[in-house]
């Protein structure tokens, strides 16, 4: 039993790899897989077609959007990955898109436009790691104060932060 | 709330009555965590209580800021309110928030006040400084300027 669906699983994940190849003429995607899990790497340039493409492929939800930072990771290129892990409600395969952004040009296109969860999704990751996404709807900080001048979760932010927590004036009995 | 449930029964002390709206209330109990965002609103909402009024910091979280020793956490409120009476505890069991408003009672009772006019003479910020010692150390050695002797730090 076993056998049978990790075979399917395979042929499921060629024929995937065969489809998205006809999709995407001319954009190299690195396929991995690690544990069970397959990853894709797709350039930052062509983002919204790779994300378009993974949705007409079956994958309709966004299950999860998130950051890396890597800056203290070693033997890497990059600084930031964009991490976005997809699920295909039908058939329950799920798959990893990652890109990776380098400063000083933090930006990428919004993926509001294939999938609406990524709306909150996104605003936290920019409220956390200071990467911005073109063509937001609502784009501001979710979690954090709107005045928050610091991105926390990269990891040359300190955890118990540069002084923002109390800075609050401070109430006396007597003025009370 | 379990306190004010049946087993540990609150109310035999008089104190059962909870209410929605600051502007009716004695006493403010700080249960939990207050993150930066928040204290302006805990703040604002003291303010709004008329006096006499008191104030119990309930948990580890609320009197030192616990577990939580983070970017976001307010590490105490005393930091930045009159707090009368500290419960500690993660979480605190009934026994010892009741034990909390009976001493609160006490203290209430042989300091006291009738019409709040002595709390008029506590001027000074009661709770420790609002900057940490070691805030105060990173934003020095940002700017550059480092000690000598580095004090024994047991935690890093």
């Amino acid at each position: 039993m076993a056998n049978e669906t990790t075979d399917s699983n395979t042929s499921d994940m060629e024929s995937l790899k065969s489809r998205l190849a006809d999709l995407l003429p001319g954009i190299a995607l690195e396929w991995s897989e690690f544990r069970g899990q397959t990853r894709v790497v797709c350039p930052a340039g062509e983002l919204l077609k790779c994300l378009n493409a993974f949705k007409q492929s079956g994958f309709d939800q966004l299950t999860d959007l998130t950051a890396v930072d890597l800056l203290e990771y070693g033997n890497v290129n990059d600084r930031f990955e964009v991490v976005y892990c997809l699920l295909s409600i039908d058939s329950g395969m799920r798959l990893i898109a990652k890109t990776y952004l380098n400063e000083p040009d933090l930006t990428i296109p919004s993926a509001t436009s294939v999938w609406f969860g990524a709306d909150w999704l996104e605003r936290e990751v920019y409220d956390m790691y200071g990467i911005i996404f073109a063509g937001h709807p609502n784009f501001k900080r979710l979690l954090l104060p709107d005045d928050f001048q610091s991105f926390p979760l990269r990891k040359d932010y300190p955890v118990k932060g540069r002084g923002e927590r109390h800075n609050f004036p401070v109430i006396t009995r007597a003025e009370s | 709330m379990s306190t004010a449930a049946s087993k540990h029964d609150l109310s035999r002390f008089g104190s059962e009555v909870m209410r929605f709206s600051p502007r009716q209330c004695d006493l403010m109990i700080v249960a939990g965590r207050v993150v930066m965002k928040m204290l302006p609103v805990l703040q604002r909402i003291w303010l709004q209580m008329p006096e006499p009024k008191w104030c119990i910091s309930m948990g580890a979280c609320a009197c030192t800021g616990g577990v939580f020793d983070t970017y976001s956490v307010v590490q105490g409120i005393d930091r930045f309110m009159p707090v009368d009476v500290y419960v500690p505890g993660c979480p605190p069991r009934p026994e010892q928030l009741i034990r909390s408003i009976i001493d609160l009672q006490e203290k209430i009772q042989s300091g006291g006040t009738i019409n709040a006019r002595e709390f008029k003479l506590r001027i000074l910020p009661e709770g420790p400084s609002r900057f940490d010692e070691d805030e105060l150390i990173r934003i020095r050695e940002r700017n550059g300027f480092k000690l000598e002797d580095q004090k024994y730090d047991p935690v890093h």
